[in-house]
């Protein structure tokens, strides 16, 4: 599902320039639910942007569901992510004037889905996430795990193949990271590839695989 | 689509109310500027225009003197005398013409104005006897009362008249409808026809009696005399050429040097109106140019805040990137919510503006019409038409940099922590 080979990616310019990937390997297959771990510094961010298809590389091939990630324009890319990934950050990114069912139905207005659809598509979403009652709340009136909750419940609206976690149990306490870590499972058995990229290890060691990523390279 | 547009346009602007009113107020005042200016300026246009009189604004009027050069034996100081010969003459010879009249003023040169009265009440007025189609080209008067003179009155030789307001409230009193009542002068009794009202030369040219000509000529005993002449060219005729070979055309019926420029002497009105014409082209653009100016400062103004509400948003716009959105849909978000702000803070400033330039008028109006050089002042259509499009055209551009700015925010900006 996700294919890198030999990944280079330099930061900067000139005397300043950084190499951050040094020629990174990395298969994903499908289905898979894996972590990546990594100091900060070590790269796993640049190479989360970089399966994410929100940042570019200097070198090597990227394949997301056996299509080469190259070259692409800025509406290519946006087409490419709102169908085929889905993004849950640590932060949850909810845009706060929207309540959580029009929170779940933005990717889908980017997909020009009529309004009546996007709503529908987005209550099933929620109720699957079990947050059926709070899909007229705005993201200020629930919890943290709540509104991961409908992050994820957002990323999962377009039903992608793929789900990009960036440290999404980062702002949560132990019970609730337990609780949004279920949910990533469940989804996971749903036949989705879950890539979650964490520094904790109990939630790492919940993952089939886990990805050790130190100064650029993949460590085994 | 257009839903989820308008009500994050509504978030942005209530999260932030001061900025946007502000930034509302900007534009707001730039088209009130505008518009009370243009107002003002057809107002001044209006008043100017009041100017020019009752006569229509191409019309040629040429008179006669006393020659100056002496030419084929004849000496100089003789004086030049138009008849209805002439005007026949006039007719048959120039095609070009669309009306031609004549007028004759009843006086000695020295005394211009003659005793009318009306019962025991008088008045010294200029009584002017005045050709078919006279009111043709003097046609910017008001006709208060009954009408005007016509070609049966000539023909039949009619003692009827129509007088000015100023002459029917020195000897009927304000406000009486005096038509069928008489005046006399000179010993003749006239019936009145018509009350006119014509604002020309301060109002001097309310101060006039009209009498057909064919009457005048009986009861002065001028024969067929006549004063001076007035025409108007066709439409689409070279005015200015027409008056000179009318001109040379009469210096030779009447034994005029062509370089005497006493004999006879011509006054074309479309002088004058182009003159002014070319003023109010001026003050017009010069308006247009502070009017725009100061609108261009409210525009700079939402340019700025939108840069602010752009950067304020970096992160959101980077989710939405992140979530599929593609820079044109973000480039749209911006601009509508700018060319939205736009219009509205601008159709508030068109409605206001509109709104003060009518109470204006209205004043202007009750003071009696005109305030010395200034008319009631006037929006029309095309003027608040061009003041829409100059509105959605700024908004769009006063949204175009933050626009693109905000288009080129890199979708990572979502993953900052």
């Amino acid at each position: 599902m996700i294919n890198l080979q030999n990944i280079h990616k330099f930061y900067g310019a000139g005397s300043q320039r950084l190499h951050v990937l040094k020629g990174l390997d990395l298969s994903i297959g499908s289905g898979e639910l894996v972590s990546i771990m990594g100091s900060s510094g070590s790269g796993k961010s640049t190479l989360l942007n970089i399966i994410g298809i929100l940042d570019s590389y200097d070198d090597g091939l990227y394949e997301l569901a056996d299509i080469p990630i190259q070259n692409l324009s800025e509406k290519q890319a946006a087409s490419l992510r709102n169908q085929h990934l889905g993004f849950v950050f640590q932060s949850f990114n909810l845009l706060p004037f929207k309540n959580a069912l029009e929170n779940v139905a933005l990717p889908l207005y980017y997909q020009s889905v009529s309004r009546k659809m996007r709503n529908r598509r987005a209550a099933e979403m929620l109720e699957r996430v079990g947050l059926s009652d709070r899909s007229v709340h705005l993201p200020g009136e629930m919890s943290g795990g709540q509104k991961q909750r409908v992050a994820i419940a957002r990323a999962l609206v377009t039903n992608p193949k793929v789900i990009l976690a960036d440290e999404p149990t980062g702002a949560l306490d132990s019970v609730t990271s337990q609780e949004v870590m279920a949910l990533f499972k469940q989804v996971h058995e749903s036949g989705k590839t879950v890539v979650i990229v964490t520094h904790e290890d109990d939630i790492a060691a919940q993952t089939e695989r886990i990805i050790h990523i130190k100064d650029g390279h993949i460590v085994v | 689509m257009i839903i989820d547009n308008l009500q994050e346009i509504y978030f942005t602007l209530r999260k932030n109310k001061l900025r946007s009113f502000l930034t509302a107020f900007g534009v707001f005042w730039g088209i009130l500027m505008l518009i009370l200016l243009l107002g003002a300026g057809k107002g001044l246009e209006k008043g100017i225009e009041k100017g020019f009189g009752s006569d229509d604004r191409s019309s040629i009027w040429i008179h006669t003197g006393r020659t100056a050069i002496p030419y084929k034996g004849i000496p100089h100081g003789r004086y030049v005398q138009f008849t209805e010969d002439d005007l026949a003459a006039l007719r048959r010879e120039f095609d070009d013409i669309q009306y031609l009249s004549a007028e004759n003023l009843a006086g000695q040169r020295w005394r211009r104005t003659i005793n009318v009265t009306h019962k025991d009440k008088s008045g010294a007025f200029s009584v002017l006897g005045v050709a078919d189609e006279y009111f043709n080209i003097k046609r910017f008067i008001e006709y208060k009362y009954g009408r005007t003179l016509n070609i049966l009155d000539a023909d039949g030789l009619r003692k009827v008249a129509i007088i000015g307001t100023a002459v029917r409230d020195r000897l009927f009193g304000k406000g009486v409808d005096p038509i069928g009542k008489e005046i006399n002068f000179h010993g003749i009794v006239l019936q009145v026809v018509g009350v006119f009202y014509d604002p020309g030369r301060d109002g001097r040219m309310d101060e006039r009696v009209y009498i057909p000509l064919s009457t005048f000529q009986k009861t002065f005993g001028r024969s067929n005399k006549i004063g001076l002449m007035t025409l108007t060219p066709k439409p689409g005729v070279d005015s200015y050429a027409l008056e000179e070979k009318i001109v040379s055309f009469l210096q030779q019926r009447h034994w005029v040097a062509p370089d005497d420029v006493r004999g006879i002497r011509s006054n074309n009105k479309a002088k004058q109106v182009e003159e002014t014409t070319l003023v109010f082209n001026a003050i017009s653009l010069f308006i247009w140019f502070v009017g725009l100016g100061t609108l261009a400062a409210g525009i700079v103004g939402i340019s700025n805040i939108m840069i602010i509400t752009v950067k304020d948003r970096t992160r959101e716009i980077g989710v939405r990137k992140a979530l599929g959105a593609t820079p044109l849909s973000i480039v749209s978000m911006v601009l509508t919510e700018s060319i939205l702000v736009t219009a509205v803070a601008g159709y508030c400033g068109l409605v206001l503006g509109v709104g003060v330039i009518e109470l204006v008028a209205m004043m202007v109006r009750n003071a009696g019409g005109s305030l010395g050089f200034f008319g009631a002042p006037e929006v029309d259509i095309a003027v608040a038409i061009k003041a829409i499009l100059i509105l959605v055209i700024c908004g769009a551009l006063a949204g175009l940099a933050p626009a693109l700015h905000a288009a080129r925010i890199h979708p990572i900006e979502a993953m900052r922590e």
